[in-house]
C-alpha cells in the first residue's frame, strides 16, 4: 500500500488505490465526490452529512466507503469534512469543474477569475467561479478548470491578486 | 512605535468583539487599546514585544504561553506585578516593564477578603474535560463549582477555529470556539453549577483549595474534586530561544484567535504535529504567511489531512529539520534551520537561514500536575503522555479517594478525548456522592467503550502504551 508523502501529499495514485476514484464511465456521467481521506481518523461527519446516504463506514476509525451510484456530487460533504479532504469533480461539463472548500475570506463571487492551486500550492492555471454556497462559515466553491487532467490536480483556489477577485 | 499591522481586521471565521478604544500608558507612552482585551495582546499589537527583562542577565522577555502559566509577561500594572496575558485592559492603566524580580505589593486597602465556599463537587479547570464533567454533575443536580483562571469558560477550545473530527455526539463538524460557546450556555443553564472565572487555584491546604480571584480570595471545599488543569507548552533548546517572538504555538493561537492580534506576519513553525499544522492553517486564515514548518522526525506527526490543508496553499514542510538559532536584536528577524540525522542532531553544512518575524514552538505539552501533587496523588513520569501524570483507575480516580483527573493533565491528547474523560469522571464523582446506580454504571461503561474506540487508531498507539503505565486497579486507591 502506498502512503502519503512524509510532508503530507496524497498522490492521485494513492487516492485511486484507496477506492476513492470512480471508473471512467461514472466520471464522465456527472459530478462526483472524490475523497482524499487516507488515515483512520475517528470521524464520521461525511456519513451523516450526505443527504443521499452514499457514504458508509464500519467503526468510526475506518475509512469511508462511497457509493458512486448514489453520489450526485452535490458538495455538501465538501463543506462539512473537518479535514477538508473531499472534493467534487465534474467531467461532464466543458470546461470541466472542480469543487473545493474555501475558508480564507469572502468567497470569490460567481464569474470571478481565480488562481487554481495544486496539492503543493503551485498555480496550475486560472478558472472562473461557477457557483458557491456556505456551510457553517466554510464556502464550497465550484470553479471551471482549463483541462480534464486538472480535475485530479486542482485542490484549492486563490483570488487573483490585483484582479477582480482580490 | 505605533502601527504594526498586527491587528486582524477581517477574518473568515471569527468576529472580534472589541471593547471601546481607550488609552493606556506603557513606560509613560500613551497607547491605544481596546477595553477588556488582554494587556499583553494590546502591547504586542502596539509593537511593544519586550515586556520585562530577565533578573540575572537582563535578557528581554515577551509573551510565551498567553494563558497565565509561564511568567514571561509579568509587568507592573498601577504598581502591582501582574501577568499581562491575564490582565484585561482598563482605561488609563499605567504599565511598566520589570527589570529583575517582581516585588510583591498589596493593592491599597490591604489584603483581599477571603470567602469560604462549600460544594459537592469542585472542578478545577473549565476546559473541555471540566465542562464535560460539569455537564454530567449539573444534569443530576449536584452542587458543583468550576474554578478557572481565564476570563472565559472553554479552556483552549476558545482559540480553535477549525472544525473538529468525531461523531455527532462529540460535536463533530463544529469549530472549537463554537463547542466552547455551546458548552458555556449549557453550563450556565444549570442551577446547581456555579462558575468562578479569573480565579486561580494555587494550593491545596488542609482547610481546602486556596484560590486567588480579582476581588477576593477563596477557600474552596468539596466532597469530590476534579483536577482538569490541562497542560503547558514545551520549550525547545536552541540559540536565542528566549528572543521576543519565540512563543508557544498555543500562545500564537490565543493572540490571533482570541484577541485578534497576529504573532507575526511571517512566522516559522517548529513541529508538524497537529498543533503545528493547525496553527499554520489558522495563520493563513488570519492573513499571515507562514514561512515554513520544520519537523525533526522523518515524517509529519499530525494527521495527513491537516498537512494537506496548508501544503495546498504553498506552506513548505521540512521534515528531518530543526531550528538551530533565532536571530534578531529586540525580536525575531530570522531563523537558521538545519537537517538532522537519525538521532535528531543537526548535520553541519546543511544550515539555511529563513526570514521570519516569529518562531512558534509546537513541540508538545506537559501536564500541569502541580495541584494533583499537592492533593497527594501519586504521579509517574510517562513520556508517551507528556511527562508526569497521575496514577488513576480507568474511572479516573487518583490514588487519593475522591480526587479525579481528566483531560490533558491526565495525559496530553486532544479535546474530544478530554470531553469523554470529563463525562466518565463526572459519573464517577456523581456515584461517589450519591451511590452507585445501574443506569449510571451502564452509561459510564458505554463512555469507556467510546473512549477506547477513539483511541483505537494507529496514531493513538503511543497514548495507549502510556496509559498502560498509569491505570491502576480500584484497590490501589489509598
Amino acid at each position: 500500500m502506498r502512503e502519503p508523502s512524509p510532508d503530507g501529499i496524497a498522490s492521485p495514485d494513492l487516492i485511486k488505490e484507496l477506492g476513492y476514484v470512480p471508473n471512467e464511465e461514472r466520471l464522465r456521467k456527472g459530478p462526483v465526490a472524490i475523497f482524499e481521506c487516507v488515515e483512520p481518523i475517528p470521524c464520521d461527519v461525511c456519513v451523516w452529512a450526505c443527504p443521499l446516504k452514499a457514504v458508509s463506514m464500519g467503526e468510526i476509525t475506518e475509512k469511508p466507503v462511497i457509493d458512486f451510484n448514489k453520489c450526485i456530487g452535490c458538495g455538501i460533504c465538501v463543506g462539512r469534512c473537518p479535514g477538508q479532504a473531499i472534493f467534487v469533480v465534474d467531467l461532464s461539463k466543458d470546461p470541466p469543474q472542480v469543487t473545493v472548500p474555501y475558508e480564507m475570506g469572502e468567497a470569490p463571487a460567481k464569474g470571478v477569475e481565480v488562481e487554481l492551486l495544486n496539492r503543493v500550492g503551485e498555480p496550475v492555471g486560472r478558472g472562473r467561479v461557477v457557483k458557491f454556497f456556505k456551510d457553517n462559515l466554510t464556502y464550497v466553491v465550484t470553479v471551471e478548470v482549463p483541462s480534464p487532467e486538472l480535475v485530479m490536480e486542482v485542490r484549492a483556489v486563490r483570488p487573483v491578486r490585483g484582479g477582480d477577485g482580490a | 512605535m505605533g502601527y504594526t499591522g498586527l491587528r486582524i481586521h477581517h477574518h473568515p471565521v471569527l468576529t472580534f468583539r472589541r471593547g471601546r478604544e481607550v488609552t493606556i500608558y506603557f513606560e509613560g507612552e500613551p497607547i491605544k487599546a481596546f477595553e477588556g482585551e488582554a494587556l499583553a495582546a494590546a502591547l504586542y499589537a502596539a509593537g511593544h514585544k519586550i515586556l520585562r527583562y530577565s533578573p540575572k542577565h537582563g535578557r528581554p522577555r515577551s509573551v510565551f504561553c498567553m494563558i497565565g502559566k509561564c511568567g514571561s509577561c509579568i509587568v507592573e500594572v498601577d504598581g502591582i506585578a501582574k501577568r499581562a496575558c491575564q490582565e484585561l485592559v482598563r482605561d488609563g492603566m499605567r504599565v511598566r516593564r520589570i527589570k529583575g524580580y517582581p516585588v510583591l505589593k498589596e493593592a491599597g486597602g490591604g489584603a483581599k477578603p477571603v470567602e469560604e465556599v462549600e460544594a459537592e463537587a469542585l472542578i478545577i479547570g473549565g476546559g473541555p474535560a471540566g465542562l464535560a464533567a460539569a455537564e454530567v454533575l449539573g444534569t443530576h443536580g449536584v452542587r458543583t463549582l468550576i474554578v478557572d483562571d481565564s476570563h472565559r469558560l472553554g479552556g483552549q477550545l476558545i482559540k480553535q477555529t477549525h472544525r473538529f473530527f468525531g461523531s455527532r455526539e462529540l460535536f463533530a463538524g463544529l469549530r472549537g470556539f463554537q463547542i466552547a460557546e455551546k458548552y458555556e450556555e449549557k453550563i450556565r443553564s444549570f442551577e446547581s453549577v456555579d462558575v468562578l472565572l479569573r480565579t486561580t487555584a494555587i494550593g491545596v491546604f488542609k482547610e481546602g483549595v486556596f484560590a486567588v480571584g480579582e476581588e477576593r480570595n477563596y477557600v474552596l471545599r468539596a466532597g469530590t474534586y476534579l483536577v482538569a488543569t490541562g497542560a503547558v507548552e514545551n520549550y525547545l533548546p536552541f540559540e536565542n530561544n528566549d528572543l521576543p517572538g519565540v512563543m508557544g504555538a498555543g500562545a500564537a493561537q490565543t493572540l490571533m484567535n482570541v484577541w485578534g492580534v497576529l504573532p507575526g506576519k511571517r512566522p516559522l513553525i517548529v513541529g508538524a504535529g497537529n498543533v503545528g499544522l493547525i496553527v499554520a492553517y489558522q495563520l493563513l486564515q488570519a492573513g499571515a504567511k507562514p514561512a515554513a514548518i520544520v519537523e525533526a522526525a522523518p515524517r509529519i506527526g499530525g494527521w495527513f489531512v491537516h498537512a494537506a490543508k496548508v501544503r495546498r496553499y504553498g506552506v513548505p514542510i521540512y521534515v528531518r529539520h530543526t531550528i538551530v538559532a533565532a536571530h534578531g536584536e529586540e525580536g525575531v528577524e530570522a531563523a537558521t534551520i538545519a537537517e538532522v540525522d537519525e538521532r535528531w542532531r543537526p548535520i553541519p553544512g546543511t544550515e539555511k537561514t529563513i526570514e521570519c518575524d516569529a518562531v512558534l514552538l509546537a513541540v508538545g505539552l506537559t501536564p500541569n500536575v502541580d495541584l494533583l501533587r499537592q492533593f497527594g496523588a501519586k504521579t509517574k513520569y510517562v513520556p508517551e503522555l507528556g511527562g508526569l501524570t497521575a496514577l488513576r483507575t480507568e474511572y479516573l480516580e487518583t490514588t487519593v479517594p475522591g480526587v479525579y483527573v481528566a483531560g490533558d493533565v491526565a495525559g496530553v491528547e486532544e479535546a474530544t478525548t478530554a470531553i469523554i474523560e470529563g463525562w466518565i469522571a463526572g459519573y464517577s464523582m456523581l456515584m461517589k456522592l450519591r451511590g452507585e446506580r445501574d443506569e449510571w454504571m451502564k452509561e459510564r461503561e458505554r463512555l469507556l467503550k467510546l473512549l477506547k474506540t477513539y483511541r483505537s487508531s494507529p496514531v493513538s498507539a503511543r497514548v495507549r502504551a502510556g496509559l498502560e503505565k498509569v491505570i491502576i486497579g480500584g484497590e490501589e486507591v489509598a
